[in-house]
């Protein structure tokens, strides 16, 4: 039963990434395409942003449900990074519906841009940061230490901001892809696909850099990697997939591009998964905090599950359809 | 500002702020589903105009909604981890339940919103009678939840840790349903004036158009019978914390002294240091019969409580006065439209009427939010009620009242770009719809 709640977890953890993912690199990528995206991002992503969010919402559900100590340990140890993903969140999805809607002078319009792109590139980095903290092991659990060293350093750190970065990228990276298959013009594909391959290559050297780093800090990935036989399977498939999708940018077909690059995000996460299975939070002193050291009560995951799937009974069709009606013909205007 | 303090009105702010995109988003569904369907059944090119402004609003009313709601459930633990180490796996499964009630209402409405010209038209009727029904379910699953703090059940408590969980009898606590119920019908209530208020004052300065004029007539239809409904409900909610809850009680009543029979207290100002009310009416053996259901029944006061186990008496009683008086107000503006509804167009053209229904466009609101401050400053010195106190649940993080500072700045700001918003967004109406177009007399 543990078992298929941690791969409830994983898989919304994973949803989150691609689509929600893909709204927030959305906002990215018009920073990188400027004004010219700024119509097709919104057409793209109006219908569902709230939809791709709640995997989020219910990540963090059964986090504090399942898994109590974890959702705590974070809550105060990463207080901070948290508050500013939160206040990210709620600019990127005002600033982002008051453009959509707004009827005001350009002025204000061009206010909510910048707080949409602002916002859009902030959270995910300090979502990066937040896991960035997770793995590194500086929390102290015995909370003794000053502020800094209790509330600051954790995620105050080179690694931390690496691991935002490629959070960044990666996000970028979904985003630029799922744009050329919305793009009606050429030029327009030509232009997603110029940057989904500058996303890409961003995001594999800042992989690498994560790797690097983390020796710094003395976590050594490295060799958390190599034994892993796992990780090892599921990133050299990654890094197989790379000139597929490389192929597949000169020779666009949306629905092959678009799997090609599921299947990549999801081996990325899997892999990284898999290396550090059952720990959730690396902890200072070697208490880590695991799927099986905190789990909740054996009636609490029972009811947990049935909740879970028969909410999936539910959100899967709905979810089916919702983009069924809306990628059926996404060339044209939804703004009715 | 000390820290307990800064979470608690960080708290506060936050579910203030939710509550009133939450309200929205339960009712408005169900009038813009009302009247497409009024739509299809008549043709009638006014209800599809209303249906389709409205919905505007609600998108954006919607993502506030959703992001503010985000926000609470990270600052659940970001404020208070003590109090969700322990009660995120007794009262977690309503949130879970709640998770899926979400996923729908986000669905639905994208389906909802952007596909008026892509769908048959009951399939996209559906759509929104979907939202509106999976919104109502993830009020009610939240104020389970809350219910639980209230009157928590589902759990045995030994030495600062909870043993023999049973999520379901969690969920199902003694104070799930009255406080669901009231919350629900609040929800109507609040929207629905809200709404019939700022149509009302757009007819005033337009008194023929039929667009505002067709709104009025539907938002007070749904008011009307829930503001009427609300005392009612209220009452049991009163009668349900007398059992469950006498300290809150006590202090939404300020009555200090245990009495048999008690007075009902109205209005004035309660004074701790004296355990009396000045300046308030009373009323002689009401609150006995209130609370009890007979006029000469015992009241348990503030005393039989220790003094670091009694809730502000001020606050609350306050609160509990407006949300009252509100209450009745209400319950009697739609008593009036409904004895007066056979002679409704007639109403419509009345000046004093409309300007009635504009003045009461906040009131609702108002209740809701003094309606909370009762339930959660009444709970007091409590988080989960009589298990742990909210000072032992705060998180130990020194300087929280930044995150305060901050939470509350951005919501100011928020709050005033939305109010614009919504300003441009009835002015442009005209331009959009034909039937909300002043006719030539
Ligand atoms: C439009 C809003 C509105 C109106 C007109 C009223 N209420 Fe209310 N009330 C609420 C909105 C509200 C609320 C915000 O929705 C609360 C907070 C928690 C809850 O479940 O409902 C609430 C709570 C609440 C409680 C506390 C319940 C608890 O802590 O469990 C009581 C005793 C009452 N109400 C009683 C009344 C009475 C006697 C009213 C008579 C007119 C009344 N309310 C009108
Ligand atoms: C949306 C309507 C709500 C409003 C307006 C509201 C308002 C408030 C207020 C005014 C406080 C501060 C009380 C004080 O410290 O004196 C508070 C505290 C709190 N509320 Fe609510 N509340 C609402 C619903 C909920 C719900 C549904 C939950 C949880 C499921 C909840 C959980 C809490 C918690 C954890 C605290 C902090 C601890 C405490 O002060 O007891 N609230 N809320
Ligand atoms: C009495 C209090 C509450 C009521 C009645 C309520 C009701 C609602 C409703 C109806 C929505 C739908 C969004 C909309 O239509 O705008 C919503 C959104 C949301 N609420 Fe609340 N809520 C309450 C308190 C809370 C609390 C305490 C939490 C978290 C702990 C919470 C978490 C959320 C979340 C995460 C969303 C966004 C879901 C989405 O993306 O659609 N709410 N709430």
């Amino acid at each position: 039963m543990l078992l298929i709640i941690i791969i409830i977890l994983g898989v919304s953890f994973i949803l989150y990434t691609l689509l929600g993912g893909a709204d927030f690199g959305a906002g990215i990528v018009e920073t990188v395409a400027g004004r010219k995206g700024e119509r097709i991002v919104s057409r793209a992503i109006a219908p569902v942003w709230e939809a791709n969010h709640v995997w989020l919402i219910l990540a963090i559900v059964i986090l504090f449900t399942g898994f109590p100590l974890v959702y705590a340990t974070i809550s105060v140890a990463l207080h901070i990074p948290l508050m500013i993903v939160l206040l990210g969140i709620v600019m990127r999805g005002t600033s982002f519906t008051f453009r959509h809607y707004d009827v005001a002078p350009a002025k204000s319009h061009a206010y909510y841009s910048a707080f949409f792109r602002a916002s859009s590139f902030i959270t995910p980095v300090f979502l990066g940061i937040t896991l960035g903290a997770m793995i590194l092991g500086d929390i102290n659990l015995e909370y003794t230490g000053s502020f800094y060293q209790q509330y600051v350093r954790p995620w105050f750190n080179v690694f931390c901001l690496v691991v935002g970065l490629f959070s960044a990228s990666l996000f970028g990276y979904i985003a630029a892809v799922f744009l050329i298959g919305e793009a009606t013009y050429p030029i327009e594909q030509k232009r997603y696909t110029r940057i989904s391959k500058l996303f890409l290559l961003l995001t594999i050297s800042m992989g690498v850099l994560v790797f690097i780093t983390a020796e710094f800090y003395g976590h050594h990935l490295f060799s958390e990697f190599f034994q892993s036989g796992w990780s090892i399977a599921a990133f050299s498939a990654v890094a197989l997939l790379t000139p597929v999708a490389f192929y597949l940018f000169n020779h666009p077909n949306t629905v092959y591009l678009r799997a090609a690059v599921s299947v990549q995000v999801t081996l990325i996460m899997l892999g990284w998964f898999a290396m550090q299975f059952p720990i959730l939070l690396y902890e200072k002193n070697g208490n880590h905090l695991t799927f099986y050291n905190t789990q909740a009560p054996y009636a609490t995951q029972f009811q947990l599950l049935i909740a879970l799937l028969v909410g999936l009974l539910f959100v899967l069709p709905a979810f089916y359809f919702l983009f069924k009606v809306f990628k059926k013909d996404s060339g044209q205007n939804v703004n009715s | 500002m000390d820290d307990l303090l800064a979470a608690r009105l960080q708290m506060a702010v936050s579910l203030g702020w939710h509550i009133v995109f939450a309200c929205i988003g339960m009712t408005m569904p169900i009038l813009m589903a009302y009247s497409e369907w009024k739509w299809l059944r008549t043709g009638r090119q006014v209800y599809i105009d209303l249906a389709k402004a409205w919905s505007k609003g609600v998108a954006i009313f919607f993502a506030v909604g959703a992001v503010s709601g985000t926000v609470l459930s990270f600052e659940l633990g970001l404020l208070f981890p003590e109090f969700m180490k322990h009660a995120g796996p007794i009262f977690g499964m309503p949130f879970s339940w709640e998770g899926t009630a979400f996923f729908v209402e986000a669905i639905a409405l994208g389906v909802f919103l952007y596909g008026w010209n892509r769908l048959n038209k009951w399939v996209h009727w559906l759509s929104g009678v979907v939202v509106g029904i999976s919104g109502v379910l993830s009020g009610i699953f939240v104020v389970a939840a809350n219910g639980w703090m209230n009157s928590p059940s589902g759990f045995t408590w030994k030495n600062g840790q909870a043993y023999d969980i049973d999520p379901v009898a969690a969920m199902f606590n003694d104070a799930w349903f009255t406080q669901a119920l009231h919350m629900t019908l609040a929800a109507f209530v609040a929207t629905a004036f809200a709404v019939a208020g700022v149509h009302a004052y757009l007819l005033l300065k337009d008194r023929k158009n039929e667009f505002h004029r067709t709104a009025v007539r539907i938002a007070l239809a749904f008011g009307a019978v829930a503001a009427f409904l609300q005392p009612i409900s209220g009452d049991i909610s009163a009668k349900d914390i007398a059992q469950r809850q006498p300290a809150k009680l006590a202090a939404l009543e300020a009555l200090y002294h245990t009495s048999k029979p008690a007075d009902l207290v109205i209005g004035g100002i309660p004074n701790d240091e004296e355990e009396r009310v000045d300046y308030a009416i009373h009323v002689p053996g009401f609150l006995s019969f209130l609370a009890h259901g007979d006029f000469e029944a015992e009241v348990i006061g503030l005393d039989q409580f220790p003094k670091d186990e009694r809730p502000p008496v001020l606050i609350t009683h306050i609160a509990f006065q407006i949300m009252v008086g509100i209450g009745f107000l209400l319950a009697f503006a739609g008593l009036l439209y409904l004895v007066f509804s056979a002679r409704w167009k007639h109403m419509l053209e009345k000046r004093w009427w409309l300007w009635f229904i504009a003045s009461l466009t906040p009131l609702g609101f108002i209740a809701v939010e003094a309606g909370w401050t009762v339930t959660e400053v009444g709970r007091q010195p409590w988080i989960i009620h009589g298990i742990m106190k909210t000072k032992d649940a705060v998180s130990p993080m020194p300087g929280l009242q930044y995150s305060f500072y901050m939470i509350t700045v951005v919501y100011l700001l928020l709050t005033i770009i939305i109010i614009g918003l919504m300003r441009r967004q009835i002015a442009t109406i005209g331009t959009y719809y034909p039937s909300a177009r002043t006719k030539p007399e």
